[in-house]
């Protein structure tokens, strides 16, 4: 069991209240998995700007003059935010890879939990309260995110292990459920070129959607694909820069609710996720069907 | 009318409360505010009271019931009315997955739609969709009623034993040893009271639902059926 939460705006009005809609949900879904939580956030970067948000297990020492050094090897300007475990460092969107490279030698211990023009993901093992609060997550703003609350099953319960699990620029994947295969699936995305960061069935899921679409799928066919080729069950949801995705195995066992109002689309494993967001007393609620792709874009 | 603020209140208080009503009691009439989603809304009861919850439910809302009438003005989330015994449930608007599962006797009434397994492994309760039914619906049903006034989805029936099916749209597919059969005046009769019972009379008429049920070709393993297993 896990739980998820998702919210695609189309109100820019509510763009200020993301964090706080989704830490609400986040928190409401804890029953459903009290070892870890995660959030991705969508809050865009400045013209030309892109993100990488890097975790720590030794803050204090990692990120210490971590902005200058990047700054001296790939040259400014480049702003860092701590925020508990997890810092963001906003770099010129032509040095990005540049950057990641620095990273690895600078501080070799960073994890990169994230890259891109829009993307921040924060995650931490805890109850989702705490992990909400460790990193402010209330306080962010954006214009869609996805947030998971872990009960493991497949692999430990790891900072490394919670999701969102982001395996391309500005993408990610949370899960609910458990892959079957994803042992022979990681093998030949390794073969493709892909990298792994963990034994997690879940990484693969969301490596898979990033090979799908670095060979050129469109975001629908990508997560189509995983209907064919992944084995299991699941509940995906997928955040891109600009879109928001759900897809449900055809047996469907993993619950899923969606609700949309002309402010927004939500994703809730239960309905009580949801009944704090504004006009969810009229808005269409509908549970998504087993082997179908919904996705929106902006 | 008693209200209940299940917000305020909480819900062991709730079911507590409920399930102090035994036999004959004054307080026959109930009326639960802010469900908000909760899980096991009025499970258990075993008295004849009315109930209305007013919003959506989570997980086993009316789980269990016993004689009560239990009205939903949301949609109900997975497992409404599983293993009821006796009574009514009615879900205004749309359930989850596996609705009505293992009841063994009752009437459960979805105004929307019903989601995958509704009705898997029932023994005895009358379920009546206005809507559509998701796939799954009714594995394994062993006694009772199902009535779909819309369309079913993929492997209907699979492994039934004797619940009769009724359905008035399409049928996505048939589970194995699913099969459709003649729908004979006494159906007919039934159909016409279930409607009734259902909230669904002026809905549908009883002649135009199909009926389906078990070719009685799994009751015992055969290895010739080996595949169909």
């Amino acid at each position: 069991m896990c739980g998820i939460v998702g919210l695609f705006l189309k109100d820019k009005a509510l763009e200020p209240h993301l964090g706080q809609l989704l830490t609400d949900m986040l928190i409401t879904m804890t029953d459903r998995g009290p070892d870890s939580a995660g959030i991705a956030i969508y809050s865009g970067a400045g013209e030309g700007r892109a993100k990488i948000t890097v975790q720590s297990t030794n803050p204090t020492h990692d990120f210490k003059d971590l902005d200058e050094d990047l700054k001296n090897a790939i040259g400014p300007p480049v702003l860092m935010l701590e925020k508990d475990t997890h810092a963001v460092l906003e770099v010129p969107l032509d040095q990005l890879d540049a950057a990641r490279s620095a990273l690895a030698h600078l501080r070799p211990g960073l994890k990169v939990m994230s890259a891109g023009e829009s993307i921040e993901i924060f995650k931490e093992v805890g109850l989702p309260r705490d992990v909400a609060a460790r990193f402010g997550l209330a306080k962010m703003h954006g214009t869609h995110g996805i947030g998971h609350t872990r009960m493991a099953t497949e692999s430990a319960v790891t900072t490394m292990g919670a999701h969102p699990f982001s395996t391309g620029s500005d993408q990610c994947l949370v899960h609910n459920g458990s892959l079957s295969n994803h042992n022979s699936v990681r093998r030949d995305l390794k073969r493709a070129g892909m990298t792994f960061e963990t034994e997690n069935d879940t990484e693969v899921a969301a490596a898979f959607i990033s090979h799908k679409l670095n060979e050129g799928s469109t975001l629908g066919n990508a997560m189509g694909a995983t209907l064919t080729d992944l084995d299991g069950f699941f509940t995906f949801v997928v955040g891109t820069r600009n879109g928001f995705g759900v897809v449900r195995d055809p047996i469907a066992c993993k619950p899923a609710v969606m609700a949309e109002t002309d402010q927004y689309v939500a994703f809730g494993s239960e309905y009580r996720a949801m009944v704090g967001l504004p006009g969810i007393e009229t808005a269409r609620i509908w549970e998504p069907e087993p082997a179908t792709v919904y996705f929106w874009e902006r | 009318m008693q209200t209940f603020d299940l917000e305020a209140m909480g819900l062991r208080a709730l079911n507590a409360t409920l399930h102090g009503l035994k036999g004959q009691t004054n307080q026959t009439a109930w009326e639960i505010v802010n469900p908000k989603g909760a899980h096991a809304i009025a499970a258990g009861v075993d008295a004849p009271v009315d109930i209305t919850v007013r919003g959506s439910t989570g997980y086993y809302c009316a789980g269990m019931n016993k004689l009560a009438t239990i009205r939903v003005k949301g949609s109900a989330g997975p497992g409404v009315a599983e293993n009821m015994m006796s009574g009514t449930v009615i879900v205004d608007g749309d359930a989850s997955q596996y609705a009505g599962a293992t009841g063994r006797g009752g009437l459960l009434v979805i105004k929307g739609n019903a989601s995958s397994r509704c009705g898997i492994s029932m023994k005895g309760i009358d379920i009546v969709v206005h809507g559509n039914i998701g796939h799954m619906s009714c594995f394994m049903a062993q006694t009772g009623n199902m009535v779909v006034l819309g369309d079913a989805g993929d492997a209907l029936g699979d492994s039934l034993y004797e619940a009769r099916l009724f359905v008035r749209g399409s049928v996505k597919s048939l589970g194995a040893d699913c099969v459709e059969k003649e729908l004979r005046p006494e159906h007919i009769a039934l159909l016409t009271d279930l409607l009734k019972r259902g909230e669904a009379e002026g809905k549908a008429k009883p002649s135009e639902f199909k009926r389906y049920g078990s070719a009685r070709k799994l009751y015992t393993f055969n290895v010739d059926n080996a595949a169909a297993y």
